[in-house]
């Protein structure tokens, strides 16, 4: 991997909400790195961080949350760095849609329901480019057709409640795209929808991203639809990421206990009828103050007493590519 | 594991179930139309198993479950219980005539954040439908919430919280324990996991097969993940738009399934497995309004085998091969593929 294909570099994010309660680390000292044309996959279940990690790049993060750390925007042979920004500049502002652009779960909640579809696609090209209407209108227009939308003519005069929640996502889409943004972050883009709909949109986005060539954070909680998008996955855990590798690596050769339970806990059409899943104990903690230590000790099969409790593991690389935050690998060091 | 013999009466036996809802419009709210949000769906479960139900938003298969339970009146058709030597026709039965008998037959539900009294403790929530049926109170009746709160998994400590200090799967072992709190023979479970985390969601399946287990269950099982209902399923039912198209014993209907419906359903489900794409079938289009639904079968528009036949005339739900119903005109000539095979 050449640097000069290194899109952006997250070091050490640190997303912290101080809180009547104590300090809730959101995120606490994630590293990312995000490639040309690639698909990042974060997967976690609830809680773990995976979509304030996406916000915080796009200083999305509402008060009393703080973001720390490094995230390295590089273009042109430059590098901003995203997290010195302030978060209502206009230079955050501009890199917003234009360069990084975010599409959500729930794309009835991200559309103004007072407005057409149409105006709200064109109203980011009309804020970000020197063009008329009638241009914005075309583009809007072409970026429903490129999203598989039927009688793009027609649609982009409707409103928000007039669509589907497949064809409002693709409209999501389409908006996303408007600018050509450089990374696209997609968080839970297809967990409202149904699965033949998600399939289609799963589709849509490979399609598209092979076509007009970015980069897509894609976060899920869903290990079907990573294993199916991603090229590289990182599995977080309360805050930190507890494994990366290629997706080929972490579903053949998953390392991280907790990875290892998540895989195993899942229904597989086929192979796990009538016997009994294999759960993880316990649920998932609040991270308000949690204790410098691993944070899946308290529900590791593995949990080593006096090591997993006396510090936060490091990240060891176990073979290229492919790193885990445990200390059982710490003989494994390559 | 005995094989299900067909002299052996089932627990629940559905005829004909229709549940049409109005369409109004205008000043005078005139009905203009119905939606056919269940349009006669038969079936049955035999004791102590787990049919599962599957389908797509809009597909019926929630308000089937609910007027299974008689939240609300089905329009037309039979429900059939057959418990204690018994059978009772729940269809036509009103208030309080399905008082005693709503022991036999719980719901669990899909948001534990929603379906909890949030100003009630947990003692009550639990103990409320034993309370109600003035089978229990005082010692008694928190002794048997104890027996309830334990059988789920949950520390006996936690008797007297609230549920909002709660997590998502420890509100849904409450809502499990309260639907068990009248020893009943049904449970009608609508997307009891869809809500939870994948590990947590992996708990609560293997406590509803361990509950079923011991206190020989019928399950209802409604859910859209189609894994989650492999898992769990004796046998598994297709709804689209109203109507069933399928239905057969788990392994056959995933490994060969008869309807290209269900083909393009097991097709789009991502697998856990990057060197398994999804299927090649794509289903374009989307679910028709069940208000206005297409002549024919309701899947001819979307479906890739169709032919004149499909448009003009609908499909019944037929045995295809033993054991295996089908709606579908070409079941015999299609070579469907299936998934786990």
């Amino acid at each position: 991997m050449s640097e000069n294909n290194v899109l952006l570099e997250i070091k050490d994010l640190r997303t912290y909400f101080h809180l009547d309660e104590g300090v809730l680390k959101a995120v606490d000292g994630v590293s990312l790195t995000i490639q040309r044309n690639q698909v990042l996959g974060i997967v976690g279940e609830s809680g773990c961080g995976k979509s304030i990690t996406a916000r915080s790049i796009l200083r999305l993060i509402p008060p009393p949350g703080k973001v720390q750390g490094e995230i390295l925007f590089h273009q042109n042979g430059s590098s901003i760095d995203l997290a010195k920004l302030p978060p209502h500049g206009d230079q955050i502002r501009s890199i917003r849609g234009r360069n990084i652009a975010m599409i959500f779960q729930e794309p009835m909640s991200a559309f103004s329901p007072v407005h057409t579809i149409g105006d709200q696609i064109m109203e980011a090209v009309l804020v970000h480019e020197q063009v008329d209407k009638v241009e914005a209108r075309r583009r809007a227009i072409d970026l429903l057709r490129l999203v598989g939308i039927p009688l793009p003519e027609r649609r982009i005069d409707a409103y928000p409640h007039q669509m589907s929640g497949g064809m409002l996502q693709r409209a999501m889409i389409a908006m996303a795209l408007a600018l050509r943004p450089q990374i696209l972050i997609a968080d839970e883009p297809t967990t409202a929808l149904d699965v033949t709909i998600q399939a289609q949109i799963l589709r849509l986005m490979k399609n598209l991203q092979a076509e007009i060539g970015m980069s897509i954070i894609f976060i899920t909680h869903d290990l079907g639809v990573i294993a199916n998008m991603a090229d590289e996955v990182a599995v977080m855990y309360l805050g930190r990421v507890v494994e990366f590798g290629t997706v080929r690596q972490i579903f053949r050769n998953p390392q991280h206990p907790y990875t290892r339970a998540l895989m195993q806990s899942i229904p597989m059409i086929g192979r796990t009828r009538g016997e009994k899943l294999a759960s993880i104990q316990g649920t998932v903690p609040v991270p308000i103050d949690p204790p410098r230590q691993c944070g899946f000790a308290d529900r590791c099969p593995e949990f080593i007493a006096g090591r997993c409790d006396a510090d936060v593991p490091p990240l060891i690389e176990t073979e290229p590519g492919h790193q885990v935050r445990c200390v059982l690998y710490e003989s494994e060091r390559v | 594991m005995q094989s299900n013999g067909s002299s052996e009466q089932p627990l629940l036996e559905v005829r004909g179930l229709k549940k049409h809802f109005p369409i109004q419009a205008g000043f005078l709210r005139r009905t203009v139309g119905y939606v056919y949000a269940v349009d006669d769906v038969s079936f049955s479960i035999p004791q102590g198993k787990t049919l599962g139900l599957v389908g797509e938003s809009g597909c019926g298969k929630t308000t089937l479950g609910r007027c299974i339970v008689r939240a609300i009146p089905p329009t037309a058709g039979e429900i059939w219980l057959h418990v204690d030597g018994q059978s009772i026709d729940l269809s036509g039965l009103s208030r309080n005539e399905l008082r005693p008998l709503r022991r036999h037959f719980q719901m669990v539900f899909q948001d534990p954040y929603l379906s909890l009294n949030p100003r009630k403790t947990i003692l009550d929530i639990v103990g409320e439908p034993l309370r109600l049926n003035n089978i229990a109170e005082g010692k008694a009746l928190e002794n048997r919430v104890r027996e309830l709160v334990d059988m789920v998994g949950l520390n006996l400590k936690y008797l007297n919280r609230y549920p909002h200090a709660f997590s998502g799967g420890q509100r849904q072992r409450i809502g499990i324990a309260r639907a068990l709190a009248l020893n009943p023979k049904l449970i009608v479970c609508d997307e009891p996991v869809s809500a939870l985390d994948v590990s947590v969601q992996a708990q609560i399946l293997n406590l509803l097969q361990d509950l079923q287990r011991e206190l020989g269950l019928t399950y209802l099982f409604i859910a859209h993940d189609l894994s989650v209902v492999e898992h769990i399923s004796d046998e598994v039912a297709v709804m689209y738009v109203g109507k069933m198209i399928e239905k057969a014993d788990t392994r056959k209907l995933f490994t060969n399934p008869q309807h290209p419906y269900t083909e393009a359903l097991l097709s789009a489900i991502p697998r856990p497995d990057p060197d398994q794409p999804l299927g090649e079938i794509e289903l374009t289009g989307e679910v028709p309004n069940p208000a206005s639904p297409p002549s024919g079968c309701y899947f001819h528009p979307r479906c890739k085998y169709a032919q004149e036949r499909c448009r003009v005339e609908a499909p019944p739900l037929r045995e295809v091969k033993p054991g295996h119903w089908a709606a579908c005109h070409f079941s015999e000539d299609l070579e469907l593929q299936g998934v786990g095979g």
